[in-house]
């Protein structure tokens, strides 16, 4: 690990001892919030129990299910408007503006179309996190040099092959953002969407347990989400670095 | 203009007014590999009073870290730098950079680029007005002055950069290759420009300059640097009059000059073509 | 002349589209364009709607101040130390990153129900972005700004007022452009979860009336506001490209 990552460590070691510390106290009272070491505990054996399994299962298949249609989908259309410029002068104000509107409140329209359920969920997601790959495509369409494309022209290269082997790859790295972010709002958007309207997963047992006031087991539950996160950021974290890591001159 | 036979020295020349002092310093980086890097050194100046004086030397020696060195902008691993006889800690007043970027700030027309250090310093507007009027027209940017940098070339933004500096009557004067990024044309055009500031200011003048017709030009010494780890191995003095110009150019001398320093430069330069490996990283 | 008959066809697209989506749909799901213009027009001018549009304004307004001041002054400080910036940057997305709604129950807990949760929201929502802006922004900035405010002795208060900040300002524009609408969105989810009075709790008012037509009509209304604003941040930034 860098001496970064060290110190990063360090860092949230040092706050999480300071909530523990603060939690034990009672300087934070425990209807507030429980300690990180009671909230871990729980975890475990809720873990070991088994029965949250089905529903932590899934969660993160709607979310996996959602970041490849969101970014599929979102890819396509951002090719597509970047290819006509006047209907993305028209456009563009509308994405720009689309993160203010709770766009969950569609929901309703999602149950009529694909029914109560998991489809449904995905739905919203996806409509959440494409709106991102949109713009990170845009963006990585607009950053090729231009220089690349005409030396793919000098080598006569068919448009496809251009396409796969030039482009792309120079636009990867901002694709690639758009692939980040598109995880992030997929798992917010399937959690919400459990949260909010729904029977099973993840979401919707940490609401059943805030409703029936049952704290542990909610903070364990909010604890899992906050370690599944990091872990899946880390990860796309390398990946990204490796990309990134070509734009540096 | 009389030419001085034993124009070359190997130790450092002695003035005798002493501006600028350098004795044996020494700065060594560490890279991110935890390795140390030698960039700079051991090095023994002395700067006269007023005098003009460019160091020349291949790519990578350490040129820039010198100024770094001089300037304050970071302290000497090793030995003492001194100006006007006392340590150097930090930027000292009376010292002004031009850079090798272009540093004029955007967000300013040019008037307000000149103006910014002085209002920092707290002058008072009328002096202000009188300092920034007089630096415009002297680099001749009186028609741009509500300009904003986008709108000017590359030469007329370092000249901005050279008026901000000018508007502060620094003593010492230090140049990072402040041509570097300009056309050859627009170069000797400037390098009268700086002669003029030279006059005018009557400060020290330290060029760093990979052209070697620009230094044999310019200048009243010439040090010539090794490559990294950079020090000094030969000190040609030009002995031009100090109301030169590039009319210089055309003299014999000017020819004995610049043939010495490429003498001089081609062995090391020829050692940096050889030896370098694409991903070495510099200390910048 | 071209540019405003594409951005009209869009618009009419979107509409034939909602109103395909609302035949298919039907009533129970959505209301129909003509419906959700109708009940806007009506609801704009009861004295009720207004009340609660003032009350999410000045939470919004309370919230945007406070996610504006921590995050540009987070983000700067992170920005300046190269080290902080990259311990930071991955533990602040990851915060970022989190479900914030899983996030929902510790505040409520914390700040109770009212205002002040309402404006916890916000700025939960709104913070990191700008912060993480901010902090790229300064990154980006051309190290020989630092270094000439360093010759020219300038104080660091003068240094981050004089130079940083103007040199920043485009990029941190734009992540307060996003700061914006994520804060609004932030505040409104407060209000709906957390409180009687604002847009927000007109929105999850009529979902539990079914009242399809209603939440549409502030949806559009918030959606009218969200692009007046971009419009403004637009021009804001037109003005200060150099």
């Amino acid at each position: 690990m860098t001496s970064a990552g060290w110190i990063r460590t360090a860092v949230v070691v040092a706050f999480v001892g300071v909530v523990e510390l603060l939690c034990r106290t009672g300087l934070i009272p425990n209807t507030v919030l429980i300690p990180p070491s009671e909230m871990a505990r729980e975890l475990v054996s809720i873990l070991e129990g088994g029965e949250m399994t089905g529903d932590i299962a899934a969660t993160f298949r709607n979310a996996v299910l959602a970041t490849v249609i969101a970014v599929a989908i979102g890819f396509a259309v951002g090719i597509v408007i970047q290819a006509m410029p006047a209907l993305r002068r028209s456009v563009e104000p509308l994405l720009a503006s689309y993160y203010s509107v709770p766009t969950f409140i569609f929901y309703p329209v999602f149950i009529v179309l694909f029914g109560v359920g998991d489809r449904a969920i995905i739905a919203i997601a996806v409509l959440l996190a494409v709106v991102a790959m949109i713009t990170a495509t845009l963006n990585g369409i607009d950053r090729i040099p231009p220089v690349l494309k005409k030396t793919a022209r000098i080598y006569r290269m068919s448009r496809v092959r251009t396409a796969l082997l030039v482009e792309l790859p120079a636009a990867a790295p901002y694709l690639f953002t758009g692939v980040k972010l598109s995880v992030a709002y997929a798992f917010i958007g399937v959690i919400a969407s459990e949260f909010i309207l729904s029977g099973s997963g993840l979401g919707y047992e940490i609401a059943y347990a805030y409703n029936n006031f049952e704290n542990r087991k909610m903070y364990a539950l909010m604890l899992l989400v906050l370690l599944s996160v990091a872990l899946i950021n880390s990860v796309l974290d390398v990946i990204d670095n490796r990309l990134q890591s070509r734009l540096r001159r | 203009m009389t030419v001085d036979p034993s124009m070359t020295q190997i130790s450092a020349p002695a003035p005798a007014d002493v501006h600028v002092s350098l004795r044996k310093v020494v700065r060594t980086f560490v890279l991110p590999s935890g390795l140390p890097l030698h960039a700079l050194g051991p090095i023994d100046l002395d700067i006269g009073r007023g005098e003009f004086f460019a160091v020349v030397g291949p790519s990578g020696c350490g040129k820039s870290t010198l100024i770094d060195v001089l300037s304050g902008l970071s302290p000497p691993t090793g030995g003492d730098v001194l100006f006007e006889g006392k340590p150097v800690h930090g930027v000292p007043d009376g010292v002004g950079v031009v850079f090798q970027e272009d540093a004029s700030f955007p967000w300013l027309n040019v008037r307000d680029n000149v103006a910014f250090g002085l209002r920092r310093a707290g002058v008072d507007g009328a002096e202000v007005k009188r300092r920034v009027d007089y630096a415009v027209g002297f680099v001749g940017l009186n028609d741009f002055s509500a300009a904003y940098p986008a709108q000017l070339s590359g030469g007329m933004r370092q000249r901005v950069c050279i008026a901000r500096t000018l508007v502060l009557q620094p003593r010492l004067i230090l140049l990072d290759e402040p041509f570097g990024a300009l056309d050859q044309q627009t170069r000797l055009l400037m390098g009268d420009e700086l002669l003029r500031l030279w006059r005018e200011t009557s400060a020290t003048v330290l060029l760093i300059t990979h052209a070697l017709d620009e230094a044999a030009m310019l200048s009243d010494c010439i040090g010539v640097m090794s490559s990294r780890p950079g020090r000094f191995i030969d000190f040609v003095r030009t002995g031009w009059a100090r109301d030169r110009d590039n009319r210089v150019v055309s003299t014999p001398h000017f020819g004995e000059i610049t043939a010495r320093l490429w003498d001089k430069l081609r062995t090391e330069s020829m050692k940096i073509m050889g030896v370098q490996s694409p991903s070495s990283p510099g200390p910048r | 002349m071209r540019q405003h008959l594409a951005t009209l066809l869009v618009f009419a697209a979107l509409i034939a589209a909602w109103q395909l989506l609302y035949l298919i749909a039907g009533d129970v799901a959505l209301a129909s364009p003509v419906a959700t213009v109708r009940r806007m027009v009506e609801m704009l001018q009861t004295r009720s709607f207004w009340d609660n549009a003032r009350e999410t304004g000045y939470a919004f307004l309370c919230a945007l101040a406070l996610a504006l001041a921590g995050g540009v002054g987070l983000g700067v400080a992170l920005g300046l130390r190269r080290l902080a910036a990259v311990v930071a940057e991955p533990i602040l997305i990851t915060l970022y990153s989190i479900p914030k709604v899983t996030l929902y129950p510790l505040v409520l807990l914390t700040f109770g129900l009212g205002i002040s949760a309402k404006v916890a929201f916000g700025v939960m929502h709104g913070l990191i972005p700008i912060a993480i802006f901010a902090m790229n922004a300064i990154r980006q900035m051309k190290p020989v700004y630092l270094r000439s405010s360093r010759v020219l002795r300038l104080t660091s208060l003068q240094t981050a007022t004089s130079i940083v900040l103007p040199a920043i300002l485009p990029e941190l524009l734009s992540g307060v452009r996003i700061g914006f609408s994520l804060t609004l969105l932030g505040v409104l989810i407060g209000e709906m979860f957390a409180s009687r009075h604002g847009l927000g709790f007109l929105i999850t008012n009529a979902m539990g009336l079914g009242d399809m037509a209603t939440i549409m009509a502030v949806a559009l209304f918030l959606t009218a506001f969200a692009l007046v604003a971009n419009g403004m941040f637009s021009s804001l930034n037109r003005m200060t490209h150099r």
